[in-house]
């Protein structure tokens, strides 16, 4: 009936350190480059045309430090570059330490402050290289990618036409509180979220062939970055229509968050696979399956704590025909 | 309104529960005039069927009168005498347009939880646990009928609550059970177990053109029932061994087709073997004790068909698929698709092709259901059917 597949990507880590060090490389080297003499005055070493040169020299390594970190999907070799150079720079500001400094109250906070550079760098760098994974304490987000299928026994335009009317998408997607048409394709999506917490965005229609396929993704600035598309696809022998769900999204929380909605039964998978087979009901039979069991109709985390199947009183029924209760 | 709840292994009693309402559009509530306890609620009853809840209300086997209809219900009307099928259909999908309603794909709110355990969601069921659905049950006042428009059949003629009852189930069950054998003249039809589904099955099988249909059962009050009010030849298994009983009364040729209305609780007659499956049972090793499923199998006629009437919730051990394979055996099954057998049936009735209600043997009030469960279990006073009046 439904076929489900899901694939789950780490994704790129954001890598919040490493971008952060390589912000301080540009804003390191570009001064070092343009105004050594000023550099060299601030840090309290000689200046002269030697130590100009050294410094724009270290300015240009800490820029394409800097270049090579953002430029990177994995940002560990560039790191290491940085702690060689900070090795570089700490063997220098000590030369100019031991030789005739200016200030050497200014050489020694600039030593100061490579030296942290140099601590953050090494930090950095070791935490990438061990398996190139982020620490576990900084939760990413993951993308998520669903594929399900249903057979429906109506013809593609109708199909076509309920899925088009995104404002009927909470009648059958259980997480869904409200979808509101804004025009021009666009849409304001309201969710419940794990543990009760709604979530809200803005999508647009990306791709619209009537009687074949939709395609929506979220506006910038949704906190659950995600993308859709529905096909429909003749099924043969007179049986309907193939629709065709494919689902991409952020799971705020990143795997740690997955699998608290796992446990809570809100997992993408689950929830993918219940709204298809509501949607099934709806279009076929013309309204949900209810049971005294699982009031609210296919739901997977009732499942997990059915209610004992015998008629529920007058106040838990109003709570579910409100579309609540669901304990 | 009274209810018979499932409140543990061997365990049901007769209970206050708020009176069902109308959750959908396509819903009706019947007030039961009569209800039936079923072998396969015995299956519930000794606790082997998973995803029982305390308080369910049991009870597939059910008519009665409509009090209420949804606004989607337009085909039956407050006062309507109807007979309402076990399995819970929508009419709608691609199962239903082919016939298959109890593979319904949509009547079945637990659709993902029976996907786990069957490969692929069954329909809903009355008082049949939560993986067909958690639907409360028939064996009390009131029932909520889903999909009223396209299930219960109306009942109009002058005949008697226990004629037509056994249309939700039984009849229908053994009726399915003889057709899948796709009989033909001179065929020999031997049907294991003599319960209601078995005395159908044997009935049945007469109806559809069987030459000779051969009983196997231990209890000697259900063997003469099979033989006086369904006319078979029988076989008392505890007394004869089964195989040379069928070469001998089939010419060494042995039963074009089988018929399994027995199911997974069934017995054995040598002691040894019978504690070695109730212990693999009991210990949730194997969920099905089958040995009328073995023995059919090994002996149907090369070329046969072994038709399974019985319930069977999981998993069997020792399955001769070598007897089946190199034998090219089929194997035909299926929970009964009632509906599409309720009218046919009810004019066999009507005409007085036969007259269902031979089997019953017990009449209860519906308080006294706990009683009605263990005489049935225990095969005592020789019941065969309990038919409860609420």
């Amino acid at each position: 009936m439904t076929a489900i597949s899901k694939t789950t990507n780490g994704g790129p880590p954001r890598e919040n350190l490493a971008k952060g060090l390589g912000i301080f490389s540009f804003a390191l080297g570009i001064p070092q480059i343009l105004a050594p003499g000023r550099v060299n005055r601030l840090i309290g070493v000689r200046d002269d045309a030697t130590t100009r040169m050294v410094m724009r020299a270290v300015g240009a390594r800490e820029i394409t430090a800097g270049v090579g970190i953002f430029s990177q999907r994995r940002p560990t070799a560039w790191l290491w570059a940085r702690v060689a150079g900070d090795t570089m720079d700490l063997a220098l500001l000590g030369a100019a330490l031991r030789g005739k400094s200016r200030h050497p109250g200014r050489t020694l906070a600039a030593t100061g402050a490579v030296a942290g550079a140099f601590a953050a760098d090494l930090v950095d760098g070791l935490k990438l290289s061990r398996g190139e994974a982020p620490a576990a304490d900084q939760p990413q987000p993951s993308s998520m990618h669903l594929k399900a299928a249903t057979t429906v026994r109506r013809d593609r335009d109708e199909l076509y036409a309920f899925w088009r009317d995104f404002e009927r998408f909470p009648t059958f997607m259980a997480h869904l509180a409200e979808v509101t048409s804004t025009g021009s394709g666009r849409s304001h999506w309201n969710a419940k979220g794990p543990l009760g917490m709604n979530v809200e965005w803005d999508a647009e229609i990306t791709e619209d062939v009537p009687g074949e396929r939709i395609a929506w993704r979220s506006l910038e600035g949704a906190r659950v970055d995600n993308s859709g598309s529905v096909r429909f696809v003749e099924a043969p022998g007179d049986q309907g229509t193939e629709v065709h769900i494919e689902l991409r999204y952020d799971i705020p929380g990143g795997s740690v968050g997955s699998l608290l909605a796992k446990l809570l039964g809100e997992e993408p998978a689950m929830q993918i696979k219940d709204d298809l087979r509501r949607f099934k009901q709806i279009v076929e039979a013309g309204e949900i399956a209810r049971s005294d069991g699982a009031p609210e109709g296919q739901l997977n985390k009732r499942q997990l704590k059915p209610r004992p199947a015998h008629p529920l009183p007058d106040d838990k029924l109003a709570a579910v025909a409100n579309g609540g209760g669901t304990s | 309104m009274r209810a018979t709840v499932w409140s543990g292994r061997n365990k049901v009693q007769v209970e206050n529960v708020p009176d069902p309402k109308i959750l959908n559009e396509r819903d009706a509530i019947v007030k039961i005039s009569s209800t039936a306890i079923c072998g396969s609620d015995l299956h519930l009853y000794d606790g082997y069927i998973p995803a029982m809840r305390k308080g369910d209300i049991l009870g597939h086997e059910f008519m009665g009168e409509i009090v209420e209809t949804g606004r989607g219900v337009s085909n039956l009307k407050v006062g309507d005498r109807v007979v309402v099928p076990f399995p819970i259909a929508c009419g709608h999908c691609n199962a239903c347009a082919r016939g298959l309603f109890s593979v319904c794909e949509n009547s079945n709110p637990n659709a993902s939880m029976a996907e786990k355990m069957f490969g692929d969601a069954t329909s809903g069921i009355f008082g049949y646990s939560h993986l067909t659905g958690g639907y409360a049950g028939g064996q009390a006042e009131y029932a909520r009928v889903p999909f009223a428009d396209v299930g219960p059949i109306k009942v109009d003629s002058g005949l008697e609550d226990e004629q037509v009852l056994f249309l939700s189930d039984v009849f229908p069950t053994g009726w399915m059970g003889a057709e899948m054998c796709n009989i033909q003249p001179g065929d020999v039809i031997a049907v294991w177990g003599c319960g209601p589904v078995g005395q159908f099955a044997i009935a049945s099988a007469y109806l559809l053109g069987a030459e000779r249909v051969i009983a196997i059962d231990r209890f000697e009050y259900r063997l003469k029932m099979a033989r006086e009010k369904a006319g078979a030849e029988t076989i008392n298994y505890e007394q004869q061994p089964v195989r040379e009983a069928l070469r001998e009364m089939t010419g060494g040729r042995g039963p074009d087709h089988c018929i399994d209305s027995v199911g997974m609780e069934a017995h054995h007659h040598n002691p040894g073997m019978y504690a070695y499956d109730r212990v693999k049972q009991a210990t949730r090793m194997e969920s099905e004790r089958g040995y009328a499923l073995r023995e059919a199998i090994l002996n149907c006629r090369s070329g046969g068909t072994v038709s399974i009437a019985g319930v069977y919730g999981g998993f069997m051990d020792k399955f001769p698929i070598g007897a089946v394979m190199n034998r090219s055996l089929t194997i035909k099954t299926g929970q009964c698709h009632v509906q599409r057998y309720l009218r046919p049936l009810l004019e066999r009735i009507e005409n007085g092709d036969i007259d269902p209600s031979f089997i019953v043997t017990h009449r209860m009030s519906l308080d006294e259901a706990p009683n009605g469960y263990e005489t049935f279990k225990h095969k005592q006073d020789e019941c065969v059917k309990v038919v409860l009046k609420p």
